[in-house]
């Protein structure tokens, strides 16, 4: 089984503090440096829609969203570009694109740390309904991959992983972990592993 | 740009008809030969328009960040999919829905696609179609076979064709319609798509069917074929036929439709609409797009003629079975209820009870409503619409539709499940109350991702919404029965010439900057399918447009006569009284020094940073020529008030001199000492901004200059109410036109 076109969410603590107004600035000031070694293009505002993407830094690599799905607030990386290498390459990138966005977004200045990534729950999605079909299968296909890979992501934390079962919906992991994760030590953890190529 | 693109093609192949596989692969095979260098750009860009793939904001590769202009270096280069457009920047689908009618599995699939291939985000158009934002173009073709799998298509969506359809969605279900026109919408739009004779239009050509003439669902007057059902008794018996109209339009000047025929029977109906798009094809203008809509051919040839035409045409068309093979069932029901018809539930929630009165329908069926679900902007998450469909399956046998407001109207709820329905809904966001409220804002996708966009519609509509949706039902009743559309230009996609309360981006230059700025458009009607026309009143910074609707609002409530409609109340008070209500709201605060004036609704990215003005000596100009500017739009509004007053020919003439004076304004950043003779203006603007294009707009070009030829060579010539209209709102463009070439070319003198 192939994983193309990986998301990363990351949930956020006290989300009804987050103001999306604040962030939208920050978002275009990321276009402004096009730092993140992505190219970067714009800001799509759906603030006004419940339960929805929120606010989406369009990318062409890859989209960098505060996404409200599910009423639940998180910094969501959404990988868009066919990327090159194994699966574990494809996880370590979007995760690693997840985490950074987060730390960057924990760390502005301007937010006064209102976003902070809650430490215990994360959310993988493979944004691709033929190469990973949402059914007993590809769960049982994909557990080998995800073990491998949160053993990498998690050091010693334990978790535990539930997978939604709607036929429709995207595959995807939710992971709890046992004890709150600093999202500097996943990023260490990711990057102790070979370089995830951002570029296709 | 997906991974799985040619594992789709192969996956999909049994289950696609025949004819639609095959033209996905041609057009798979066009993109395939563009990328080989081996299709010319404009070639590629209407054959993927035709397929409903349209360009969006910066696809040229450039975009101002608030800072500097970027030059995005995307991994394809310079390869292009159209001139000036870039392969690899983002664009629309555009998805075809005749009628707005879907079912579960379509809702389902569009779910899928809007996760996959986009931002997470469907939105519903002002013609009843989907759209999806941000796709790449090497997704579209997948994008079409998944949809042609679900049997939709997107064929015709954009470009020189019979686009989507539409019909009013409450139709077979409507308490006061004539009858169902359902199925005539349905069999005219498989007629047409694809018809050979519908592929060499100038321009797109939008029918529209509605069941009655009062109500504005289908919004006849402004499409280029308009259908209205009506009867008569012939032999003692009802009879079914159309009252047909047609070179209705929006656009930058709108146009009500002429009535070419007070009832034409059914079977006459795909023959006459034939007919009409091969005179369309024969005489409409092919080159001059900005006058390639048939509303200027019926214009310029009369309605009697055009009608003449189209008789003729009728005469020698060659009989085809399917004008007529689709009657024999057209007057069966088309759909039918789940469940049995009850009566409502009580409920004490206060929040079913607002959502009730302003999302419920009663339907002719006893026992049965229709339910909107008021979308807001038109946008529905993925999430949302697998919700939807599990609903529609749940409460009805799939019976949905998009409409013209940008929401879904669930028919055949049984109201007996109105109460559960509402809780369905309310569960995953979609049981706001509001439908067709001042809330209920309508809007085009303006700058957020239209390449035409010149004001920030949605950011607008979105803070507007936000505010009034805080007190609606506070509000009196008549002011919440009002309708709000704003459009990010002067294109009119978000309808507003109709609206109560519609608004169009402009942009003005204030104190050395760029601000952005909406027109107020008063006195239009979106009841008895869109019965008239607002005309625009004033420029007000985008910051100001809460407080005009404040002002306006709390002035109607406060002055109205007994069940006096709004456009009433404007009509009586007259622009005089509104634009000195709105007068002070036209300048920036007094101390200059709030910055959000500059930037847009929901953008904090200075608007147009290269606009502003520096040096002494370019700040006096800029100062004359605003002023001058200044007083070309007075006399535009002059010409209002006089063409309300009935005075025809000066308001005809005051609203040329008004594109004189602007056209002199221009002029005078170049030659400080011309003189009054409008023959002198009409040579050095033409030689100085025409001939040289600086007056030209990336998009629109010299459009609105040719506004300022045709007034000049027809000046002093007799004018009507029609002509005196038009000539208002090529005026009222001209100068906004003017506004923002001086705005260019203060960016170049920075530079």
């Amino acid at each position: 089984m192939e994983f193309q076109h990986v998301n990363v969410k990351l949930f956020v603590s006290n989300a009804e503090e987050v103001d999306l107004d604040s962030l939208i600035p920050v978002f275009h000031s990321w276009i402004q440096n096009q730092a993140n070694g992505e190219l970067l293009l714009d800001v799509a505002d759906y603030r006004h829609v419940r339960s929805g993407p929120g606010l989406v830094l369009i990318g062409h690599q890859g989209n960098y969203s505060l996404d409200n799905a599910g009423n639940r607030l998180g910094v969501r990386y959404n990988r868009k570009a066919v990327l090159e290498g194994t699966n574990q390459d494809r996880l370590v990138q979007a995760t690693q694109a997840a985490l950074a966005a987060c730390r960057r977004l924990e760390t502005e200045p301007s937010l006064d740390g209102t976003i902070q990534c809650n430490g215990r729950e994360m959310e993988v999605f493979i944004n691709d309904r033929l190469l990973a079909p949402n059914r007993p299968e590809t769960r049982t296909a994909a557990d080998s991959e995800f073990r491998a890979f949160f053993s990498t992501l998690f050091g010693d934390i334990e978790y535990a992983a539930s997978y939604p079962q709607d036929p429709r919906s995207l595959f995807s992991v939710h992971v709890r972990t046992s004890q709150i994760f600093d999202t500097t030590v996943l990023l260490n953890n990711l990057n102790s592993t070979a370089p995830a190529s951002c570029q296709s | 740009m997906k991974a799985s693109n040619s594992l789709w093609k192969e996956n999909l192949s049994a289950k696609l008809p025949e004819d639609l596989a095959h033209e996905i692969d041609i057009f798979e095979t066009d993109l395939g030969l563009k990328k080989q260098g081996k299709l010319d750009e404009r070639l590629i860009a209407e054959t993927r328009l035709r397929r409903g793939v349209y360009g969006q904001r910066y696809d040229n590769g450039q975009r101002h960040d608030g800072k500097r202009v970027q030059e995005f270096a995307y991994p394809s280069g310079r390869l292009t999919k159209g001139p000036n457009t870039l392969w690899d920047a983002p664009g629309m689908q555009r998805i075809k829905i005749p009628a707005g009618g879907l079912n579960a599995a379509q809702l389902e699939t569009l779910a899928e696609l809007v996760e996959e291939y986009s931002d997470g985000i469907a939105h519903i158009t002002t013609r009843q179609d989907v759209q999806l934002h941000y796709v790449h173009i090497d997704d579209t073709p997948t994008i079409m076979r998944r949809l042609a799998a679900a049997k939709i298509t997107t064929r015709e969506a954009c470009g020189n064709t019979v686009r989507n359809v539409t019909a009013c969605p409450f139709a077979g279900v409507c308490q006061d319609e004539v009858f169902d026109v359902t199925p005539y919408a349905r069999a005219l739009s498989r007629f047409l798509l694809g018809h050979p004779d519908c592929q060499s239009f100038g321009r797109k050509f939008k029918p529209s069917f509605s069941g009655c003439a009062q109500h504005a669902c289908g919004l006849a007057n402004m499409h280029d074929l308009g259908l209205v059902g009506v009867t008569r008794t012939e032999n003692g018996k009802e009879v079914r036929g159309f009252a047909v109209y047609v070179g209705g339009g929006l656009g930058t000047v709108p146009y009500q439709a002429k009535l070419l025929h007070p009832f034409l029977p059914p079977e006459e109906l795909l023959p006459i609409a034939q007919s009409i798009a091969r005179v369309f094809a024969r005489l409409g203008e092919k080159k001059n797009r900005n006058r390639a809509r048939i509303k200027f051919l019926i214009h310029d040839l009369g309605i009697e003629k055009f009608k003449e035409l189209v008789w003729e045409e009728r005469k020698i068309l060659p009989p085809d079975p399917r004008w007529t093979s689709y009657l024999e069932t057209a007057k069966e029901s088309t759909e039918e209820p789940l469940r049995p018809p009850g009566e409502t539930p009580s409920s004490t929630s206060e929040g079913f009870a607002r959502w009730y009165k302003t999302n419920v329908r009663p339907q002719r069926q006893e026992g049965y409503s229709t339910v909107t679900t008021t979308l807001p902007l038109g946008d529905i998450t993925a999430s949302q619409l697998r919700a939807l469909a599990d609903i529609v399956r749940r409460f009805t046998r799939e019976t949905i539709r998009t409409t013209v407001e940008q929401n879904f109207a669930i028919r055949w709820v049984s109201n007996h499940d109105l109460v559960d329905i509402y809780e369905a809904l309310n569960a995953v966001g979609l049981g706001e109350p509001g439908a067709g409220t001042i809330v209920d804002i309508v809007t085009c996708p303006g700058t957020d991702t239209c390449k035409l966009g010149i004001s920030s519609s949605r950011g607008l509509a979105a803070e507007l919404r936000n505010r009034l949706a805080q007190r609606c039902f506070a509000m009196d009743e008549a002011v919440q029965n009002l309708h709000i559309k704003i459009s990010g230009c002067f294109n009119s996609c978000g309808q507003h010439h109709l609206a109560d309360l519609g608004f169009y981006g402009v942009s003005r230059k204030m104190a050395g900057y760029a601000v952005p700025h909406f027109q107020v458009v008063l006195g239009g009607q979106w009841e008895s399918n869109a019965g008239s026309y607002g005309l625009p009143v004033v420029a007000v910074p985008s910051k100001n447009i809460p407080q005009v609707v404040t002002r306006l609002t709390d002035r109607y409530v406060a002055n109205r006569k007994n069940g006096e409609s709004f456009k009433d109340f404007v009509k009586r008070i007259g622009k005089i009284e509104i634009k000195n209500l709105l007068e002070d709201l036209t300048r920036l605060p007094a101390d200059d020094a709030d910055p959000s004036f500059f930037s847009d609704w929901g953008d904090p990215r200075e608007y147009s940073l290269g606009d502003m003005g520096v040096g002494e000596c370019a700040g006096e100009v800029v100062s004359a020529v605003e002023f001058d500017l200044a007083a070309a739009e007075r006399e535009v509004f002059e010409a209002q008030v006089k063409l309300e007053k009935g005075s025809f020919q000066q308001a005809a003439r005051t609203a040329y001199l008004a594109m004189i004076h602007a056209a002199k304004a221009l002029v005078k950043l170049e030659l400080q000492d011309v003189p009054d003779d409008p023959d002198r203006i009409m040579l050095e603007f033409t030689t100085r901004f025409y001939d040289t294009q600086k007056f030209f707009d990336s998009f629109a070009g010299g459009k609105f200059a040719q506004y300022l030829f045709a007034a000049h060579a027809s000046s002093g010539k007799p004018a009507n109410p029609d002509s005196a209209r038009y000539l208002i709102d090529e005026a009222q463009l001209f100068i906004d036109a003017s506004h923002a070439c001086y705005n260019r070319l203060g960016a170049v003198s920075v530079a």
